[in-house]
């Protein structure tokens, strides 16, 4: 991230005169609304704001925004940017990827990129499907899902992006809803906010292939109940009046949905979040509705040096005569 | 050395213990061994004694794929030969005058490389039945008059090193290992070669390290007493070799690889760049540039060790994006995975620097061993109409320059440039006279920062180049991908006479660059005539030593040597038309001679030789001379 340098902007200002070409009723729609919401409401400055993304429907995030953006290739834009990055760190870099993005096509990348800790957003969107190449199954597409390329039913597990982001080395892993604004943008200021890669896992609905998918804890008939939006020092509590809670049960090494209140369970007695705990984060990841309920907001954030930062570090701007560089080591003369 | 000429003997002179030497005007001398037995710093030395004692030279290092192979094996066999001379040296050498062999396996790989009468010096005390044995010999060569063609200096090295180093009580392995040091110091001894350098070196090597300095430096000095002091055979009392008539100046070895290190990083400081993002992945044989230029770092040179040969390329495409020097490294198979990525920089028309250090191939092929098959790759190797610049160095020296031109044309232009180098180009290793850095020419990049009348895709009339504008430039945002982009815009656009008219100026931009290139020259022999061999990249020594000796028989032949492959220099089908007959000696199956014969509609005779070496002189002498008996 990088400090504002521009006030009093718009969410409007960062939009570009381009039409968005995204199908109607799209989740990406409300995405690129939170986006430009949160770089307005950071201060952003659209000469200073990149960004990358490689191949997909998300992947034509950068040609909807007025900063400078590359729509590169399928899966790379992690390591685009990663130059790009080294290149001129001064720049606020946000990559826009898809689950087939970045973890089949792109999936090595999506590691190193987290591994290594460079300061980017990167914003995976997640529908569990391939939209643009026509609804085939994607690398989190849950077994069974049936498509064009899969009419038995996918065979394969699918992978759970926060998990993998934590099992990476990422330093920040959150979560946000397409259509939760007010946590997305929470989200995003968050991952902006954060030196280092900061990985942004977002529920997305695709309303022409996979229409649906998260409806049992993003309809508003379940978001009360599946829904735990984590904070940092609070219990994990959830639910209609906060009735929900989890503990931890130290036989099964889990998290376990509890009643709280005169009934169940002590508030005392919950887990309370620690952000920078990446053991519990892992497990915040691996809830799955519908036996519990889909942890949003930053599950872990624990600031480490940033990749340009090391990598950086001494070097000056070329200009440096070469000159007594290439007299090092044996030289001998000869006379005319 | 030509075996044509004769051995001379020098005059009795003062009755030194040099007297009786023959002078030759050029040695090639191989030392081979285990690949753990230290050979290619005992060559690498040589190389450099014989270089500071003003003779001319050329090395070139031969080591198997396998770290250590199994010890005595024949695909263990590591070497390294020296050609030194008093005259030109372009080559490492036809065949060899010297084997020094330290076990059987090395001699048995070696030995078809040795002139009939040349000489061999053999560890006896390597030549167990054990190491026969795993060599392949039945019975041992020291002994069944099978080297009776040669010169047999069999010693037991093994002995009279640990003998030398005893003092030093080393453990046995580590004493061992100085038998390198004393074949060394004999190697020194037989060609009048200094060994200050060697043992300077050797002591900042091993400083440190208890006695093992000290006892590599006593190997050297009990090798070369051994010569002054043992009865070697006369005809292997050694031989004098004059210094060369080189030009005046500073000079120092340079491999290659340090050569285009430090070109491409001189032409980050002409260009005026901040920084170079050098991002590749480790692959044989390119894997050395990165090691050079990651000493590079205050010179402005940043080194990225990618996770994956695509994410370097696309790790350089994102650093030209931010507006550095972004330039990614492999070799056939790693620029193969690149090409999708390459195809985007042509698209999005930014700078990128391709180097290619080619090895034989198909697929993983033989990596360590030289080949210049990656021609169409670069030319052709991505999808759809997808044009880049390309240039090939013809000698370990010829890096630095081609490093600098290709930065020069790669921000001038907006384009990727391929530097075709090869695994022999990498490694090899010639006198370099030092250039004056500070005086060569700038060719300073300038960023677009005015938005008055701006899209990305608006053109330099001349170069039909893209403004270059650095992200971070207020009222230039804009937006630039792989899809293809509206001519007049930069917006993204499927119109069909768009995409025709786009497809045509990306071919035109590159056909451009023939207007800021030299014209194609001729290297030896005249303008036109009856036969001209056109060659590329590292074949350059090779060709221009056999067009040199033709010509000195009287021969009519020139050699035109191109290190522009894409586009051509504007003038070369008219220079190559004015030739009778044309012959492109090439280390692939017929590359170039395709593209001569496909693009400027000559007749061109293939002379190909895949065998993982460079070409040997003789191989291109003989077909000149039969090509020209023909005509007459």
């Amino acid at each position: 991230m990088t400090p504002a340098t521009r006030s009093e902007t718009s969410a409007k200002d960062f939009a570009s005169d381009q039409d968005v070409r995204w199908c109607p009723g799209c989740g990406d729609y409300a995405i690129l609304k939170g986006v430009q919401k949160t770089l307005a409401d950071v201060g952003a400055s659209t000469e200073n704001t990149v960004f990358v993304s490689g191949i997909g429907c998300a992947a034509r995030f950068p040609y909807y925004m007025s900063t400078y953006g590359f729509h590169t290739i399928h899966g790379r834009a992690p390591a685009l940017a990663t130059g790009l990055k080294l290149a001129n760190p001064d720049l606020d870099v946000w990559v826009v990827t898809g689950d087939g993005d970045a973890l089949s096509i792109g999936g090595n990348h999506t590691l190193h990129v987290l591994r290594r800790n460079v300061d980017l957003q990167i914003l995976l969107f997640n529908n569990e499907i391939y939209g643009l190449t026509k609804g085939q199954a994607s690398p989190t597409s849950r077994r069974g899902t049936v498509t064009p390329s899969t009419p038995r039913g996918s065979f394969s597990n699918p992978v759970h992006p926060a998990s993998f982001a934590i099992g990476a080395g990422a330093r920040f892993v959150a979560r946000g809803i397409d259509i939760n604004l007010k946590l997305l943008t929470e989200v995003l200021k968050a991952a902006h906010e954060h030196r280092g890669a900061s990985f942004v896992e977002i529920f997305q609905n695709c309303i022409v292939f996979n229409d649906g998918c998260f409806s049992e804890f993003t309809d508003k008939a379940h978001a009360g109940s599946m829904q735990l939006v984590v904070e940092n020092g609070k219990p994990l509590r959830f639910g209609p009046d906060g009735n929900r809670g989890l503990r931890f049960n130290p036989r099964s090494w889990k998290l376990e949905t509890v009643d709280v209140g005169p009934d169940g369970v002590a508030v005392e007695d919950l887990v309370v979040h620690d952000e920078t705990n990446r053991a519990l984060a892992l497990l915040l990841a691996e809830l799955q509705p519908p036996d519990a309920p889909m942890a949003l907001g930053v599950l872990y954030r624990d600031p480490a040096e940033s990749y340009h930062e090391a990598m950086l570090a001494g070097v000056p701007a070329a200009g440096a005569s070469l000159s007594d560089l290439l007299r090092t080591g044996k030289t001998w003369t000869v006379e005319g | 050395m030509s075996r044509s000429q004769l051995p001379q003997t020098t005059p009795g002179s003062n009755g030194g213990p040099r007297t009786g030497r023959q002078v030759r005007d050029s040695v090639v001398v191989r030392f081979a061994g285990d690949s753990g037995d230290g050979m290619q710093t005992a060559g690498a030395q040589f190389g450099i004694e014989a270089a500071l004692s003003g003779r001319d030279i050329s090395t070139f290092p031969d080591y198997p794929a396998e770290i250590r192979a199994p010890a005595g094996t024949t695909y263990g066999v590591s070497a390294f030969q020296v050609h030194f001379g008093s005259q030109d040296v372009k080559t490492a050498g036809d065949e060899l005058d010297v084997l020094v062999a330290l076990n059987p396996a090395a001699l048995k790989v070696n030995l078809g490389d040795l002139g009939l009468g040349g000489t061999i010096v053999v560890d006896r005390g390597a030549f167990t039945d054990r190491n026969l044995k795993k060599a392949g010999y039945e019975t041992s060569p020291l002994e069944d008059n099978s080297l009776a063609p040669y010169v047999l200096i069999s010693l037991d090295i093994t002995a009279l090193t640990l003998r030398a180093v005893e003092p030093f009580e080393l453990s046995q392995k580590d004493a061992i290992r100085c038998r390198n040091m004393w074949a060394l110091g004999l190697a020194l001894w037989m060609f009048d070669g200094d060994k200050d350098a060697t043992i300077e070196w050797v002591a900042n090597k091993f400083s440190g390290q208890g006695g093992v300095a000290d006892a590599n430096v006593a190997a050297i000095n009990a090798g070369n007493a051994f010569g002054e002091t043992a009865e070697m055979p006369s005809i292997a009392a050694g031989w004098t070799v004059d210094p060369a008539n080189l030009d005046q100046g500073l000079y120092r070895t340079v491999s290659g690889t340090e050569a285009l290190a430090w070109g491409l990083t001189s032409g980050l400081a002409a260009s005026g760049l901040e920084r170079m993002i050098f991002a590749s992945y480790p692959i044989t044989p390119a894997s050395n540039l990165l090691h050079a230029l990651a000493k590079l770092r205050s010179h402005g040179v940043v080194t990225f060790q990618a996770e994956d040969e695509i994410a370097a390329a696309c790790a350089a495409i994102g650093a030209s994006y931010g507006g550095a020097l972004g330039v990614t490294s492999s070799s056939g198979p790693g620029v193969a995975l690149k090409g999708e990525a390459i195809g985007l920089a042509v698209g999005t028309e930014l700078p990128l620097i391709v180097v290619n250090s080619q090895r034989a191939g198909p697929s993983t092929g033989m990596p360590t061993k030289t080949e210049q098959a990656d021609l169409f790759q670069a030319l052709y190797g991505r999808n759809s109409d997808a044009p880049v610049a390309v240039l090939a160095p013809a000698t370990p020296t010829d890096c630095f320059e081609v490093g600098r031109e290709a930065v020069r044309i790669a921000t001038t232009f907006m384009t990727p440039v391929f530097v075709l180098t090869d695994a022999y180009l990498s490694s090899a290793a010639e006198p370099w006279r030092i250039p004056d850095v500070d005086a060569l020419p700038d060719f300073p990049v300038t960023f677009r920062t005015d938005p008055d009348g701006y899209h990305p895709f608006i053109r330099d009339p001349d170069t039909l180049a893209r403004p270059w504008v650095r992200p971070g430039t207020p009222g230039l945002e804009h937006r630039i991908g792989g899809i293809e982009r509206d001519a007049e815009t930069g917006n993204i656009s499927y119109d069909p006479e768009n995409h025709d008219r786009m497809t045509r100026t990306r071919a035109e931009r590159i056909e451009r660059i023939a207007q800021f290139i030299p014209a194609q020259t001729v290297d030896a022999g005249s303008e036109s005539g009856a036969l001209a061999v056109v060659g590329w990249g590292s074949t350059y020594g090779a060709i221009s030593k056999a067009v040199e000796r033709c010509r000195a028989d009287g021969l009519a032949v020139s050699h035109v040597h191109l290190r522009w492959l894409s586009p051509f220099p504007h003038n070369l089908a008219e220079l190559l038309g004015g030739f009778d007959r044309l012959i492109v000696p090439e280390v692939n199956a017929g590359q170039l001679v395709h593209v001569l014969r496909a693009r400027l509609g000559l007749r061109a005779d293939g002379l190909n030789r895949v065998t993982g070496r460079p070409f040997r002189i003789r191989e291109i002498e003989s077909v000149i001379r039969a090509a020209l008996e023909e005509e007459s």
